[in-house]
């Protein structure tokens, strides 16, 4: 990709439509964004508050949608954007921003501000100002099927593995199955028991499903980096593999950008709606939970938490399913202070996991995570974003902390009810 | 020009083209902003946009329960300072009798007591939130010269008017040109500031809410 500051202007105005230019306008600079979010919160650096991250754009904004900056810029009166305040602006942008949107639930006058962060990404990738982390992955995802390298090769060996291990047949390109499973990589490289899980939890269920050869990751690192083209690409492989196989819906996997990027993004990144639904795995689960066809046995009486990834949930709508499915199996659990909605991220969602220059700062920011676990007491963690949990994982690690994390779908196969 | 024709000018021809100008200028400044526009969402929709985004528009004045003190501080100044400038303005039975002679219409006025402890409170609030403004490392980080400069712009019709109404300062004739004048300023004010989020925050609330809705995320 061919990068230069005026690409990225340019970009940058391309997004600026009728909600931003609104959030913009609306702005009263009260900063209490800050208290909303976790690098703010847990730094108290206050170059960290959520809508100063936006200054840069904000300044085009005003430039070239308002009545004196319009005018100041046309006598040269105004601050122009430059290739070293957004190579400052960096680390704004990406490192300490996770797009958990807490910030845009916490804005009084109403500005959505992660809608504006992904935008202005958009922008800081054309002018060159994005992670050499971020795009690398990008990268690999784009040549390779993955931003970890990860090839469908890989896959296979798992999916043997499993099948050995279940003793059940996995589909693999099965035309006309109802449902395509999407994986992410960080389920394929460290958290594969989700592949016998899913086949244990379907055969059960009598779900009719496939796994697709050209189209089994749904990591979206495109979205993460801002580049609208490349995310687009890789959602697009997706969606050419369930037109293939002619499925009524993809499952998107334990993995909270992989979910907004298939579910929300998807459709608008092609061009077209999709021939099929999107369902989040714990949204299929709880279906077919409800529908009688999730039996399980026996309960687990750990003292256990559900920490809610951001994307599922605050940006994503699925809040009372996993703790549906988390009730059938557990009998001691218990909710976080600010559960749902309100929940703090793990500190590495919007590809901040992926900046290795970014650990340290994401460390600090763990803590919001701690004291929420401090309060509670508990001894696992239950989550459904692949992610987060490698982040709660690296966090508990830093902190000498002895909580577990488990996946949620992983739970509920250890719980299926035998065959009768 | 004698002070008293300066004074018909400023209640009459000055106040007209003042409020001509916000009228016209936040017209045009909420048309653009809806003319912008935006992408229709090809995603399928979860939940609805128009319902969530009106609950939106009113539940957002109900921040987060969690805030650190210098959030609450703002937001217990920020509403002190909001309700008792609007008190001050639509319950003053001086302003009353001014909106009845343009409207046609009026409404109760509250004693001139309520008014006195809502104006001096609305002062007191403003001034605190411009020492915090400057004092607060975030607040201070995000303000630029149109912070202070709306700042003064609502303070002075606040001020001018409590002194008109305690005999504080000039003449009454002067003062009173002073208030009017000050109010223009404000109004003149609002279309080309930030004072325009009078109005932009409820489209902002609806955006946010529409979104959130859209998704089927109660927020």
């Amino acid at each position: 990709m061919t990068t230069s500051l005026q690409g990225g202007i340019n970009r940058m105005m391309e997004q600026i439509d009728g909600p931003i230019a609104t959030f913009f306008s609306s702005c009263v600079h009260c900063g209490l964004c800050a208290d909303a979010c976790l690098f703010y919160t847990e730094t108290q650096n206050p170059k960290y508050t959520p809508i100063h991250k936006l200054e840069p754009m904000r300044r085009l904004w005003q430039q070239e949608f308002t009545f004196w900056g319009k005018l100041m810029s046309r006598l040269g009166l105004s601050k122009p954007v430059t290739d070293a305040e957004l190579a400052a602006w960096e680390p704004l942008v990406y490192d300490s921003c996770t797009m958990c949107g807490r910030c845009s639930l916490a804005c009084p006058v109403g500005n959505d501000i992660v809608y504006m962060v992904r935008k202005m990404r958009e922008g800081m990738v054309v002018s060159g100002h994005a992670p050499d982390d971020i795009k690398g992955a990008t990268q690999r995802a784009i040549e390779l099927g993955g931003p970890m390298g990860i090839t469908f090769a890989t896959l296979q060996a798992h999916i043997k593995h499993a099948e050995k291990e279940t003793g059940l047949t996995i589909p693999v390109d099965q035309i006309g199955a109802d449902y395509m499973m999407v994986l992410s990589s960080a389920e394929i490289a460290d958290f594969s028991e989700i592949i016998p899980a899913v086949t244990r939890i379907f055969d059960h269920a009598k779900v009719s499903w496939t796994f697709a050869s050209d189209g089994f990751e749904g990591t979206n690192s495109g979205m993460q980096l801002g580049s609208s083209d490349l995310a687009a690409e890789l959602v697009g492989r997706l969606v050419k593999a369930a037109e293939r196989l002619k499925v009524k819906y993809v499952i998107s996997p334990e993995c909270g950008h992989a979910y907004t990027a298939l579910r929300w993004e998807g459709p608008n990144l092609i061009g077209r709606p999709y021939p099929f639904k999107v369902v989040h795995i714990i949204e299929l689960l709880d279906e077919l939970r409800a529908a009688g066809r999730l039996r399980t046995e026996g309960m687990d009486d750990t003292r256990l938490t559900f920490h809610d990834p951001c994307q599922m949930v605050r940006r994503g709508g699925v809040v009372e399913q996993p703790r549906k499915l988390l009730k059938q199996v557990a009998s001691n659990f218990v909710e976080m202070p600010n559960p749902g909605v309100q929940n703090w991220c793990c500190g590495g969602g919007g590809g901040v996991s992926a900046i290795e220059r970014a650990e340290p700062l994401r460390q600090v920011a763990f803590k919001r995570k701690k004291s929420q676990l401090d309060a509670i007491n508990v001894n696992t963690i239950v989550t459904s974003c692949s992610n987060c949990r490698n982040v709660l994982q690296d966090g508990l690690e830093h902190y000498h902390m002895p909580q577990q994390v488990v996946g949620l779908t992983e739970l509920i196969a250890e719980h299926l009810a035998e065959k009768k | 020009m004698n002070p008293q024709e300066l004074l018909l000018w400023v209640r009459g021809t000055g106040l007209q083209l003042a409020t001509a100008v916000c009228v016209l200028g936040m017209t045009y400044r909420l048309l653009h902003l809806a003319l912008l526009g935006r992408k229709k969402n090809l995603a399928e929709a979860r939940g609805s946009e128009w319902g969530p985004g009106l609950r939106t528009m009113w539940r957002r004045s109900f921040v987060l329960p969690e805030l650190s003190a210098r959030g609450k501080f703002t937001v217990v100044a920020g509403y002190t300072f909001h309700f008792g400038f609007f008190i001050t303005l639509l319950f003053l039975s001086q302003h009353i009798a001014m909106l009845r002679a343009v409207l046609g219409f009026g409404w109760p006025a509250l004693p001139h007591s309520a008014i006195e402890i809502a104006a001096i409170l609305t002062l007191a609030a403003m001034i605190a939130l411009l020492v915090h403004r400057y004092m607060d490392p975030v607040k201070r980080m995000l303000s630029g010269f149109e912070d202070y400069l709306t700042w003064l712009l609502t303070f002075l019709p606040l001020l001018s008017g409590f002194m008109l109404l305690h005999g504080i300062g000039p003449a009454y004739t002067q003062m009173l040109t002073l208030h009017l004048l000050s109010v223009e300023l404000l109004l003149i004010a609002i279309p080309f500031t930030k004072l325009a989020h009078m109005l932009t925050t409820f489209s902002a609330r609806w955006y946010n809410g529409a979104f959130a809705g859209y998704k089927g995320v109660k927020a």
